[in-house]
């Protein structure tokens, strides 16, 4: 068996490009995709940690993330379609109405 | 055998998931994302966990990337403008620092054998690799969800109702559309 280090490394390095995702780039979408990535690696950390202890617990909260992650991505798209209905853009930067 | 497995699924995983956030099109990231959800369920199957690989090609690169890809195609986004990587650049900047800080923060922190003590890890669960052998995969996750977990099933029943409901009334049609760009 491998270390545990490893798959949770890997899925730490996956989560980090999950923040970079959402902190640099100005698209809706690729910042909603970039918030799966991180949803992701957390379920990686779970699942690693389901193997390592022996146990299945892990492996039953993977499956309430996805499906929380599910009905959440069907949601933000709606909103999403939403902004661009009504701004006609879906970078961030043009909708500013909220700002100070 | 594993360490290879790993080597090359984990890094086809982490080249896709970069170029999800280093892609000028977002049509190129949802493919890019698709691949990274298919090698991470094969990273599930690598550590065992065969009912949630299964579940997440289904759910994750079947479901929720389909519609991904409906919302890009329905919207017929540009790609991002020519200056997108050289356009406030201060603001990236602190955004790849937080990010170089954090990520071996976290990497170090959930790794490192500080966290865990020795009698912990490797502790016989109920779910060693020799019941692993004679009850499947997807036999024991039932077996547990539909006795321990038997409430969150319930109430995550409710919560795909209600975002059902708020997705319908969100996007519905309404008169009197004005026009995008207006």
């Amino acid at each position: 068996m491998l270390p545990m280090s490893y798959y949770l490394v890997l899925s730490a390095l996956i989560f980090g490009l999950g923040v970079l995702g959402v902190l640099i780039r100005r698209n809706a979408l690729v910042i909603f995709m970039s918030i799966e990535l991180m949803l992701n690696a957390v379920n990686l950390t779970f699942i690693t940690l389901s193997r390592y202890l022996e146990t299945l617990h892990g492996q039953i909260y993977v499956f309430f993330v996805m499906t929380v992650a599910a009905a959440e991505v069907a949601v933000g798209l709606a909103i999403i379609m939403l902004l661009y209905r009504n701004w006609g853009t879906a970078n961030i930067d043009d909708i500013n109405l909220m700002k100070w | 055998m594993e360490l290879f497995l790993f080597i090359v699924i984990g890094g086809i995983t982490l080249i896709s998931s970069f170029f999800v956030v280093f892609q000028r099109s977002p049509l190129y990231s949802a493919l890019f994302l698709i691949l990274t959800f298919l090698s991470m369920a094969g990273l599930y199957l690598v550590l065992g966990a065969e009912f949630v690989a299964l579940i997440q090609v289904i759910v994750y690169a079947g479901a929720v990337m389909v519609l991904f890809l409906f919302v890009i195609m329905l919207l017929n986004l540009d790609n991002e403008k020519r200056e997108w990587l050289t356009k406030q650049t201060k603001q990236k900047f602190v955004g790849i620092v937080i990010v170089a800080a954090m990520v071996p923060l976290i990497g170090l922190g959930i790794s490192t054998s500080l966290l865990y003590s020795k009698s912990q890890l490797g502790a016989q669960g109920t779910y060693s690799p020799q019941m692993a052998q004679q009850v499947s995969n997807t036999a024991s996750v039932a077996s547990l969800l539909f006795t321990d977990y038997i409430l969150p099933f319930e109430i995550t029943s409710v919560l795909l109702l209600v975002a059902m409901v708020g997705v319908v009334y969100l996007a519905r049609r309404m008169k009197k559309q004005s026009l995008p760009g207006k």
